[in-house]
């Protein structure tokens, strides 16, 4: 759209999914909201079943025939909820493009790698067969796929997994999305591999322009790479912010325990890392209240009546708890923890 | 010098990793099954073919006074209860067997094989219909279709054929939908979804050729098994009519002499077997060569 650079490119609100699972409806996600400008960056963090790869499938359209999903999701202005899924398949790969966690799996072992990336780019575009591997050559090349020239017709077996999530970059840059949703796209990957793959996605989005919404459960991670972040639990957003903000001041008692819960280095020999009490709930049978509360240190009666707003703690951060007062008395963030 | 770790190093994966394809027939070539069941498949299929243009006898000319005789230079192996040739009853037997493998399997991977892919595709109320048509149809046996078939237009081969190719269905629509179901669940078709593609082109370019390595064995199965459901409904007079032979009808015409002359079962039970061993093993090939994961010099 060429109205302005500042509208929004991806406009979330209150988005909710509920699952039919076999325990019954799970309300997976509940009232998330945000927005993206073109180039711009946003973390998801939380724990497994939190609801943020339900989120990002989501906004893929590619959640079950049976999962409901409530709320909007605008791409430059156009609903995305509701579309039919042949409309839908026009904008997946070609204007939102999505990278998966397992490099091992996410490619089809009897194609050619070649193939695999040219794909999209026949699919979406008029370009003949030997431009896509024109072109699929050099996206490889561009993922740092070394050799790619000579390595296009090779099957995905004979890479490693670090090479192969260079690949599957390479697939999902092909069409040169709008959007880049990036679902723990290192978790599988060795950690000296983490830091190569993730400076290559950064510098992908940066030349690219495009708007990255990177899933990771490691704060780390988020730290590093993204603008801004949202935390979820229990398939709500706990609280979201810019990343300097939050990590400098952290308001929800889960983001502060997730925080506590991280290893780190120089800690005294014999300390234990800690933990966050208890389990996540089940997404069938959540609390009517907050949905940390069974988890949470400094939990009130009150607490447990109805879900918290998002109360106001800062420029643009917002954090769904009714004790902000109580949590963020003292500071707990990356800059408390260098003389913690 | 051999620690335990050492030892538990899997010496096979280290040495034998695999190359780039390097063409198919190069690989094929070295694939003993498969070179093996090649060789036997082209053996029975040069048979039919010779028996389109040469016969040391006509398979079909009586001569009563040389009945069961035993092998002698004049007839190879001997003549049947009817004095016919046996080398040429099995030559031309070859062409029948071909034919209604070649046809039922083909009736069975077409529609099972459409019918499989569309339930693992569509999932709900059409997978529901297409796999509770396809427990219908399996309960009745061949051989109950047959005489069905038979009933409405008559016995004979075509009857046998059809009604055989329809009792596959069901066994490949399983299969298929089972395998198919199965790579649905993998997280390349996820990608390949978030790349944009619908439902039928990922179920041409990426279900299809991920359940095929399995079709080809289960339809070489499938093969075998026509022979052998093809034997028997001849013997039921519902298949191949006299006098055109076939391998099924030799074996049950020689059921009954098969104390005075047990050799006349021999033969075409042979040639059944070496047809069946022979696709076997051909699927088996089919399977390693096809994949590519197992692509790798022998």
């Amino acid at each position: 759209m060429s109205d302005t650079a500042n509208a929004p490119l991806i406009e979330v609100r209150d988005l909710g999914v509920r699952l039919n699972t076999s325990r019954g409806p799970a309300q997976a996600v509940r009232g998330v909201s945000f927005s993206l400008r073109r180039g711009e960056t946003l973390g998801l963090v939380g724990e497994s079943g939190c609801g943020k790869s339900v989120t990002a499938l989501a906004l893929m359209g590619l959640l079950p025939e049976s999962a409901v999903v409530s709320g909007s999701i605008r791409l430059d202005g156009h609903e995305l909820v509701g579309l039919s899924d042949a409309n839908y398949c026009k904008l997946r790969g070609n204007r939102i493009s999505m990278i998966f966690q397992e490099p091992m799996t996410a490619l089809n072992p009897m194609h050619t790698i070649g193939r695999q990336v040219a794909e999209p780019l026949r699919r979406h575009t008029n370009c003949s067969a030997a431009d896509a591997r024109r072109e699929a050559i050099a996206l490889l090349d561009r993922v740092g796929l070394p050799d790619a020239a000579k390595r296009v017709d090779a099957y995905p077996h004979q890479f490693s997994g670090g090479q192969r999530q260079r690949i599957t970059i390479a697939m999902a840059l092909a069409c040169q999305p709008d959007v880049l949703i990036a679902d723990e796209p290192t978790t599988a990957l060795d950690v000296t591999i983490q830091g190569q793959i993730l400076d290559l996605i950064a510098d992908l989005v940066a030349e690219r322009g495009m708007s990255m919404i990177l899933i990771s459960h490691d704060l780390g991670v988020i730290a590093e790479n993204v603008q801004r972040m949202m935390v979820m639990y229990g398939g709500i957003v706990v609280e979201s912010g810019a990343t300097n903000t939050v990590f400098t001041r952290m308001g929800h008692p889960y983001t502060q325990g997730l925080f506590r819960a991280r290893p780190r280095l120089g800690a005294r020999k014999g300390t234990r890392l800690q933990t966050i009490a208890g389990t996540v709930p089940e997404l069938a049978d959540l609390p009517s209240g907050c949905t940390f509360a069974d988890r949470c240190g400094i939990v009130e009666d009150r607490c447990r009546v109805a879900l918290p707003a998002v109360v106001d703690v800062g420029a643009r951060h917002g954090v769904r708890c009714i004790r902000t007062d109580v949590s963020m008395a003292e500071t707990v963030g990356a800059v408390e923890h260098d003389h913690a | 010098m051999s620690t335990p770790l050492s030892a538990s190093v899997d010496v096979e994966a280290v040495t034998a990793r695999p190359r780039l394809a390097t063409g198919f027939w190069r690989r094929a070539l070295r694939h003993r099954s498969f070179v093996i069941g090649g060789a036997l498949s082209l053996m029975v299929l040069f048979a039919a073919l010779l028996s389109l243009v040469w016969t040391p006898w006509s398979a079909y000319e009586i001569d009563v006074t040389a009945k069961l005789r035993p092998p002698s230079a004049t007839h190879w192996l001997g003549t049947d209860v009817l004095g016919r040739d046996i080398v040429s009853l099995l030559l031309v037997g070859a062409r029948s067997t071909i034919m209604v493998g070649v046809i039922a399997v083909s009736i069975g991977l077409t529609f099972g094989v459409c019918l499989g892919l569309i339930a693992a595709a569509r999932k709900g109320w059409t997978e529901e219909i297409i796999m509770r048509m396809s427990d219908f149809t399996f309960a009745f046996p061949a051989v109950l279709s047959a005489i069905m078939l038979a009933a409405v237009a008559g016995p004979g081969m075509v009857t046998s054929i059809v009604a055989i190719g329809i009792f596959q269905i069901p066994t490949l629509v399983r299969l298929t939908r089972g395998s198919a179901n199965a790579i649905w669940a993998r997280e390349f078709v996820l990608a390949a979804r978030a790349s944009g593609k619908g439902g039928f082109r990922i179920t041409i370019e990426h279900v299809l050729p991920n359940v095929l390595p399995i079709l080809i064995v289960q339809a070489t199965i499938q093969f075998a098994l026509a022979i052998l459901a093809e034997a028997a409904l001849s013997y039921l007079g519902l298949g191949t009519q006299p006098p055109q032979p076939s391998w099924g009808r030799m074996l049950n015409d020689a059921q009954t002499l098969l104390f005075q002359s047990p050799m006349l079962a021999v033969y075409p039970g042979a040639a059944i077997a070496i047809a069946v061993l022979g696709l076997n093993l051909l699927g088996d090939g089919l399977r390693d060569l096809l994949d590519p994961r197992l692509a790798r010099e022998r």
